[in-house]
C-alpha cells in the first residue's frame, strides 16, 4: 500500500469515527457549530494551506455530518481546525507547550492503556517538530494535534459538556498556542478523568488550572459534568485519540512495531537473514505482527517462536488454512503470556500440493485444527500425530473450502 | 479358563451425558477407561463454507446456531470482526446493549452448564433450579432480540433492536435476584459431600498441559492463568467496568466449578455497572453502507465467550461477501484435552470431566 | 386365619384361596406402586418447583401412572437379535418374583399378615437377594455393553450392602432375641429401636437404599453414565416389569423399616392407641417413603469406586461395631 492511499483510508476510519461521535451528539453538534463560526475567519490567511488542511478535515467531517447540514458545519468545522496554523509561527514555544500538555495529560490519566495510546499518539506529532523545521510541515502536525482536540472535544459526549469543551477550544486557540496546548491537556484530562468520580475531580482541578482564568467557572462546569457523562467522554477520547493516531503513524507507525522489529531481529539473528518471506503489521487486525514464514523454514520458526525465552509464544491460538486460488495459506495466531503479545505466523503452500509440517509436535492444541484444515482444505500436515478426517469423515469426497470444490448436489 | 479382555465401549453419539451428538469411543478394561477417542462431526454444518455465500448481515443468524447457549457472544464476535476491519466506531447505547446482552448471556450459560452438569452426576433438581434463573433471563433477551435462543441481535455497527421501555430496570432488578439465588445454589450442590468426592481431584491438569492443548475460559482460569480478554486485551467497553477474573489453582473439575461460580458474579457487577452508566438515548447502529464490504485484507479478533476465546478470521477480497470466514471455536479447542485426561480414569469420572470441560457440541463441530 | 390355612391340609379349595389372597395383594400391591409412581412425581415436582402430572385423571394427575401402564402394555415388545432370548424373557420374572415373595411375611398389623414365620427377618433378606440374579441376567442376556457394565455394577453393590443390611439388623435381633418380625414389633411396646439402635438404623437405611437402587446409590442404572443400566435393551412390558420390582421393592423395603425401628402398626405414644394399627403402620411407612423420595430429588450419584469402599470400609465396620456394643449392653443389663 502506498503512504498516501494508507493515509486516504486511516482518514477514511478517522471519518468515520468522528462521524459515529457526530451522530450521537447531532444536538450538541449545532450548539458547537455556532461556537465554532465565530473563528473562522482568521484561517483564511493563508489559502493554499488552509485549502489542504480543509480537504482533509472536512473529509473527516463530511462524513460525520452525513445528515443534513453538512456543508456548513464542516466548513465550520474545518476551519475552526485549520486556523491554528496562522497561530503557529513559534515551533520551539509549540513544543514546550505539547510537552507541557503531555504533563499534564500523565498526571491525569496515569491508569488507562487506551489513554496511554492517545498520548502516545500526542506525543508522536510534537517529537518530530523540532527536527522537520519547515513551517508547512509544522502547521499540518499542528493541524493534527488540533483535529485531535477538536475530537476529543467534540467526543467529550453530553451536550454541555461538549459544548463548553468546544467552547473553550474555540475561544482559546486563536489567542496562543500555549492555551491551545493547555486546552487539549485539559480536554484530555477530563475525559480520563471518567468514570471514577475521585478522577473527576481532579480533572476538574486541573481543568481549572490549565484553563483561563476566565475560563474557571467555565472548566469547572465542565469537569463537574456527570460521572457517566465522563464515562463516556473517556471511550470517545480514547477513540479519537486513535483516530489522531491514524495520521500520525505517517510519521511513526504502529505501537506493534517495536514488536515487529524485535521478532524479525531475533529470528533473523538465530536462524539465518533469509527465512521470513515477509513481515508487516496488519492493521485491519487490530495491528497484530504478522510474520510470513518461507515454507521450509516455518517449522523452524515456530519452534523458534515458542522456545526463545525472548519471544515465548507458548499458547497457539488459531492455526487455519485458506484458499487464495493462486496459493494455499496457512494462518497460526500465537500468543505469549509472558510478554503479552500476539503474533500472526503465515506461510504460503503450493496449492496443487499443500503439505507442511505439522505444529502438533509444539502445541498440542494444533492437533485438532490441523486436522480440520486437512478434512476442508486438503492440506497435508507431516509428522502429524493423527490426521485424519475430523469434521466430514473419510468417505467424503473432496475438501469443501477449497474454492473450487464442486457440491455433491448442486441444487441444494 | 478365566480370561479378561478389553471391551470398546460406545459412548454416544446418543447419549445423556454428552450433551449432544459427540462419541467416544472408549477402550475399557472393566470400567476403566484405557483409551479413549472422541469422534466429532455429527453437527458440522459447514457455516464456514455457507458464510462465503452469504454477506456479513446473513452469517449473523449461523453464527447463533454454533454457541447456541450464548449466542450473543457469537453474533458479537462477527459483528466486531468486520467492525475491526471497516473502522466503525459503534455508538455508546448499542455498545452498552451488546455488553448487558453478552453478560447476561455470559450467567445463562453458565447456569445451563451448571445444571447439566450436576445432572451428569445425578442430581435432579439442581437442573429445574438452573432454569428457573435461565428463564429469566432468557425472557429478558427476548425483549430486547425477540428470540428466546437464536437471538440475530446484533448487527455490523450496532445492534437490530434498542431496548423496549423499562427493560433496563428489570435488568436492575434481576441482579439482586440473581444473587440471592446464587446462594441457594451453593446451599444445594456445592458442600455436598457426595458431589465433593466426585469433583474433587478429578480430571486434574497442569497450567502448562492447558496453555499447550490452547484451553481457554474457565478451563484455563482453573490451572491459575490470570487471563480474560474482556481484561487482558479490552475490546466493546469492558475496559470501563470494573470487575475481577475469578482464577483457581488446582486444575481440578472442582476448581473450574468454582471459576464458573465466581464469573457469573462477576459478570452480574459488569451488568450493575452497565446499568447505572446505561446512556439514556442515542442511536444503537453506526451509520454503516447499506452494503457492507469489508475492505481487502484480513483480521483476526478473539473475544472472551463464556466457554473461553471464541475468535473470527475473516480474509476478505473487498466484497460484500467474505472470501473466507472462520470461528475459532473454544469448545472445539477445549475439548482436545479430553482423551489425555480420560486415561485410567473410570466411567463415573468420564462424566464429570466431559460435563466440566462445558462443551457445546454446535461450536465444537462448526 | 392364613394361620389356619397355613396348617390345614392342602386341596383345590386351599389353593383357591391362596390364590385369590396372593391375588387380592397383588392387586393392593399394584396399586400402591401405581400410586407411589405418582406421589414420587408429584413429590419432586413440589421440590424442583412443577407441577407434575396435572392432566390425566383429573387435577392431580390421578391416572397418569394408570395411562403410562396401559401404554407400556400396548408397546411392541422388542427383544435384540443378538440377545440371548430365553434369559432376556426370564430375568424380568426372576427379577420381579421375589419382591412380591418378601411381602409375604411383613406384618402390617397385629392381624394383617400373610406368612407369620418364625425366621421371617432371615427369609425377606435372602429372598430379596434373589432380584440381583434377575438383574445379572438381565445385564447379561441384552448383549450390550452398557446393560452387561449395569449388570456387574448390580451384582457388586448388592454383595457389598447386603452384608452391612444383614450386621446392622442383627443388633436388632439381639434385642429381641428373635427373628420372627410380630416378636420384633411387640418387643418395640415401650421404645422404638430407631432410639436403641441409633447407630444400626443409619447402617441399615443407608444400606437399604443402596439396595434398592436409589439415587445416590443408583448405580446400576446410572441414567448419565449406562444410560439405563442393565435394562437398557428392555422395552414396553418386560421393562415395565423392572419397574415394578423396583417399586415394590420400595414399599417392601419402607415396611420392613417401619417393622424394625419404628414400632410397626404401635402408636407413638399409647394414649393414642384409640386410632387402628394400619393408620399408624401406614403413617410411618408414608414417612421413610417420602425420605427415599426426598433423596432422590436431592442427592447426585456416588461413585462406583467410592461405593464399593463407603459399604466395605465404614458401613461394615461400624455395623460390626454395632453387634458387639448391642451384644455387651445385652449382656451386661
Amino acid at each position: 500500500m502506498s503512504g498516501e492511499k494508507d493515509l486516504e483510508q486511516l482518514k477514511k476510519e478517522a471519518a468515520e469515527k468522528a462521524k459515529a461521535a457526530a451522530l450521537a451528539k447531532r444536538k450538541a453538534m449545532e450548539h458547537k457549530e455556532a461556537a465554532a463560526e465565530k473563528p473562522a475567519e482568521p484561517a483564511s490567511e493563508d489559502e493554499d494551506m488552509a485549502k489542504k488542511k480543509a480537504a482533509a478535515a472536512a473529509k473527516a467531517k463530511a462524513a460525520a455530518l452525513a445528515k443534513k447540514k453538512a456543508m456548513e458545519q464542516a466548513e465550520s468545522a474545518t476551519e475552526a481546525t485549520a486556523e491554528p496554523e496562522s497561530a503557529a509561527e513559534d515551533d520551539d514555544m509549540a513544543k514546550k507547550k505539547a510537552a507541557a500538555a503531555a504533563k499534564a495529560k500523565a498526571a491525569a490519566l496515569a491508569k488507562k492503556k487506551a489513554m496511554e495510546q492517545a498520548e502516545a499518539s500526542a506525543e508522536a506529532p510534537a517529537e518530530p517538530e523540532s527536527a522537520a523545521e519547515e513551517d508547512i510541515d509544522l502547521a499540518k502536525k499542528k493541524a493534527v494535534a488540533a483535529a485531535k482536540a477538536k475530537a476529543a472535544a467534540a467526543a467529550a459526549a453530553k451536550a454541555k459538556a461538549a459544548r463548553m469543551a468546544q467552547a473553550e477550544g474555540t475561544e482559546t486557540a486563536p489567542a496562543s498556542d500555549d492555551e491551545k496546548a493547555k486546552a487539549i491537556a485539559a480536554a484530555k484530562a477530563k475525559a480520563a478523568a471518567a468514570a471514577k468520580a475521585k478522577a473527576a475531580a481532579k480533572a476538574k482541578q486541573e481543568g481549572a488550572d490549565s484553563a483561563l482564568a476566565g475560563d474557571d467557572e467555565k472548566a469547572k462546569a465542565i469537569a463537574a459534568a456527570k460521572a457517566k457523562a465522563a464515562a463516556a467522554a473517556k471511550a470517545r477520547a480514547a477513540a479519537a485519540g486513535k483516530t489522531a493516531e491514524a495520521p500520525a503513524e505517517e510519521v511513526k507507525p504502529s505501537v506493534n512495531q517495536p514488536y515487529l522489529d524485535k521478532y524479525v531481529k531475533v529470528i533473523e539473528e538465530h536462524l539465518g537473514k533469509d527465512v521470513i518471506e515477509d513481515s508487516y503489521i496488519n492493521r485491519l487486525s487490530k495491528d497484530v505482527p504478522t510474520l510470513v514464514a518461507k515454507r521450509e523454514y516455518y517449522y523452524k520458526i515456530a519452534q523458534f517462536l515458542k522456545y526463545n525465552e525472548q519471544l515465548g509464544f507458548e499458547y497457539l491460538s488459531e492455526l487455519h488454512g485458506v484458499d487464495y486460488e493462486t496459493h494455499m495459506e496457512v494462518y497460526v495466531h500465537l500468543y505469549s503470556y509472558i510478554n503479552s503479545q500476539s503474533v500472526a505466523l503465515k506461510v504460503k503452500l503450493d496449492r496443487d500440493e499443500p503439505a507442511i509440517e505439522s505444529l502438533s509436535t509444539l502445541w498440542a492444541g494444533a492437533n485438532w485444527p490441523e486436522c480440520e484444515a486437512y478434512d476442508l482444505l486438503g492440506i497435508q500436515f507431516h509428522n502429524h500425530p493423527n490426521l485424519h478426517r475430523i469434521m466430514l469423515g473419510e468417505e467424503w469426497v473432496g475438501h469443501p473450502l477449497r474454492k473450487d470444490y464442486e457440491p455433491y448436489d448442486v441444487e441444494v | 479358563m478365566l480370561r479378561t479382555e478389553e471391551m470398546l465401549l460406545n459412548v454416544g453419539p446418543q447419549h445423556p451425558s454428552t450433551h449432544g451428538v459427540f462419541r467416544l469411543i472408549l477402550k475399557i478394561d472393566g470400567e476403566t477407561i484405557k483409551e479413549a477417542k472422541p469422534v466429532i462431526g455429527y453437527l458440522h454444518r459447514g457455516t464456514e463454507k455457507l458464510a462465503e455465500n452469504l454477506q456479513y448481515t446473513q452469517i449473523i443468524p449461523y453464527t447463533d446456531r454454533m454457541d447456541y447457549v450464548s449466542a450473543m457472544t457469537n453474533n458479537y464476535v462477527i459483528c466486531h470482526a468486520v467492525e475491526t476491519m471497516m473502522g466503525i466506531e459503534v455508538p455508546e447505547r448499542a455498545e452498552f446493549l451488546r455488553v448487558m446482552a453478552m453478560e447476561l448471556g455470559r450467567v445463562s450459560s453458565h447456569l445451563l452448564w451448571w445444571g447439566t452438569f450436576v445432572l451428569d452426576l445425578g442430581a435432579t433438581s439442581p437442573l429445574l433450579y438452573a432454569f428457573r434463573e435461565r428463564e429469566m433471563i432468557l425472557n429478558l433477551l427476548n425483549e430486547l432480540s425477540g428470540a428466546r435462543l437464536t437471538f440475530n441481535y446484533m448487527r455490523v455497527g450496532g445492534v437490530k433492536w434498542d431496548a423496549p421501555e423499562g427493560w433496563v430496570d428489570k435488568v436492575r432488578e434481576f441482579i439482586p435476584h440473581m444473587r440471592e439465588q446464587i446462594k441457594g445454589y451453593h446451599d444445594l450442590v456445592t458442600g455436598n459431600e457426595i458431589f465433593l468426592n466426585r469433583v474433587k481431584g478429578i480430571g486434574k491438569y497442569t497450567k502448562e498441559d492447558a496453555l499447550n492443548y490452547s484451553l481457554s475460559g474457565p478451563n484455563l482460569r482453573c490451572t491459575g492463568v490470570k487471563w480474560d480478554l474482556r481484561k487482558n486485551e479490552p475490546y466493546s467497553i469492558y475496559d470501563r467496568f470494573n470487575f475481577d477474573v475469578p482464577v483457581r489453582e488446582e486444575g481440578d473439575v472442582l476448581s473450574r466449578y468454582h471459576v464458573r461460580f465466581a464469573e457469573i458474579e462477576e459478570a452480574l457487577k459488569i451488568l450493575e455497572q452497565c446499568v447505572e452508566q446505561f446512556p439514556e438515548e442515542g442511536p444503537i447502529l453506526a451509520k454503516v453502507p447499506k452494503i457492507i464490504k469489508a475492505p481487502k485484507g484480513e483480521a483476526f479478533v478473539r473475544i472472551e465467550s463464556p466457554r473461553g476465546e471464541i475468535g473470527c478470521y475473516i480474509a476478505s477480497d473487498g466484497k460484500k461477501e467474505p472470501y473466507r470466514l472462520k470461528f475459532r471455536r473454544p469448545s472445539f479447542y477445549n475439548l482436545q484435552i479430553l482423551p489425555k485426561l480420560l486415561e485410567g480414569e473410570s466411567i463415573s469420572n468420564l462424566i464429570a470431566i466431559l460435563g466440566a470441560v462445558d462443551i457445546i457440541l454446535g461450536e465444537v463441530d462448526g | 386365619m392364613i394361620e389356619g390355612l397355613l396348617h390345614d391340609q392342602a386341596g383345590l379349595l386351599n389353593f383357591v384361596i391362596f390364590f385369590v389372597l396372593g391375588a387380592v395383594l397383588l392387586l393392593v400391591i399394584l396399586g400402591f406402586v401405581t400410586y407411589a409412581i405418582l406421589a414420587e412425581r408429584k413429590v419432586m415436582g413440589f421440590m424442583q418447583m412443577r407441577y407434575g402430572p396435572n392432566q390425566v385423571g383429573g387435577p392431580w394427575g390421578l391416572l397418569q401412572t394408570v395411562a403410562d401402564v396401559l401404554k407400556l402394555l400396548l408397546k411392541e415388545d422388542t427383544i435384540p437379535k443378538l440377545a440371548d432370548k430365553p434369559l432376556f424373557i426370564l430375568a424380568p420374572v426372576i427379577a420381579f418374583a421375589p419382591s412380591f415373595m418378601v411381602i409375604a411375611t411383613i406384618p402390617f398389623t397385629d392381624k394383617l399378615q400373610f406368612a407369620d414365620i418364625g425366621v421371617g427377618l432371615l427369609y425377606y433378606i435372602a429372598v430379596s437377594g434373589l432380584t440381583t440374579i434377575g438383574v445379572v441376567m438381565a445385564g447379561w442376556s441384552s448383549n450390550n455393553k452398557f446393560a452387561l457394565l449395569g449388570g456387574m455394577r448390580a451384582a457388586a453393590q448388592m454383595i457389598s450392602y447386603e452384608i452391612p443390611l444383614v450386621m446392622s439388623v442383627l443388633g436388632v435381633v439381639l434385642l429381641t432375641g428373635s427373628l420372627n418380625l410380630n416378636e420384633i414389633v411387640s418387643a418395640q411396646e415401650n421404645v422404638w429401636y430407631i432410639l436403641l439402635q441409633p447407630i444400626g438404623f443409619i447402617v441399615f437405611f443407608i444400606a437399604s437404599v443402596a439396595e434398592l437402587n436409589r439415587i445416590p446409590f443408583d448405580l446400576p442404572e446410572a441414567e448419565n453414565e449406562l444410560i439405563a443400566g442393565y435394562f437398557v435393551e428392555y422395552s414396553g412390558f418386560r421393562w415395565a416389569f423392572f419397574m415394578l420390582s423396583e417399586y415394590v421393592y420400595m414399599f417392601a423395603m419402607a415396611s420392613l423399616t417401619t417393622v424394625l425401628f419404628l414400632g410397626g402398626w404401635l402408636p407413638l405414644f399409647s394414649f393414642l392407641d384409640f386410632i387402628p394399627g394400619a393408620v399408624w403402620f401406614a403413617l410411618k411407612f408414608s414417612l421413610v417413603i417420602f425420605i427415599l423420595l426426598w433423596f432422590r430429588s436431592t442427592f447426585p450419584r456416588i461413585k462406583a469406586d467410592q461405593l464399593m469402599e463407603f459399604g466395605w470400609k465404614v458401613l461394615l465396620p461400624v455395623a460390626l461395631a454395632n453387634i458387639f456394643l448391642t451384644a455387651i449392653i445385652k449382656s451386661l443389663f
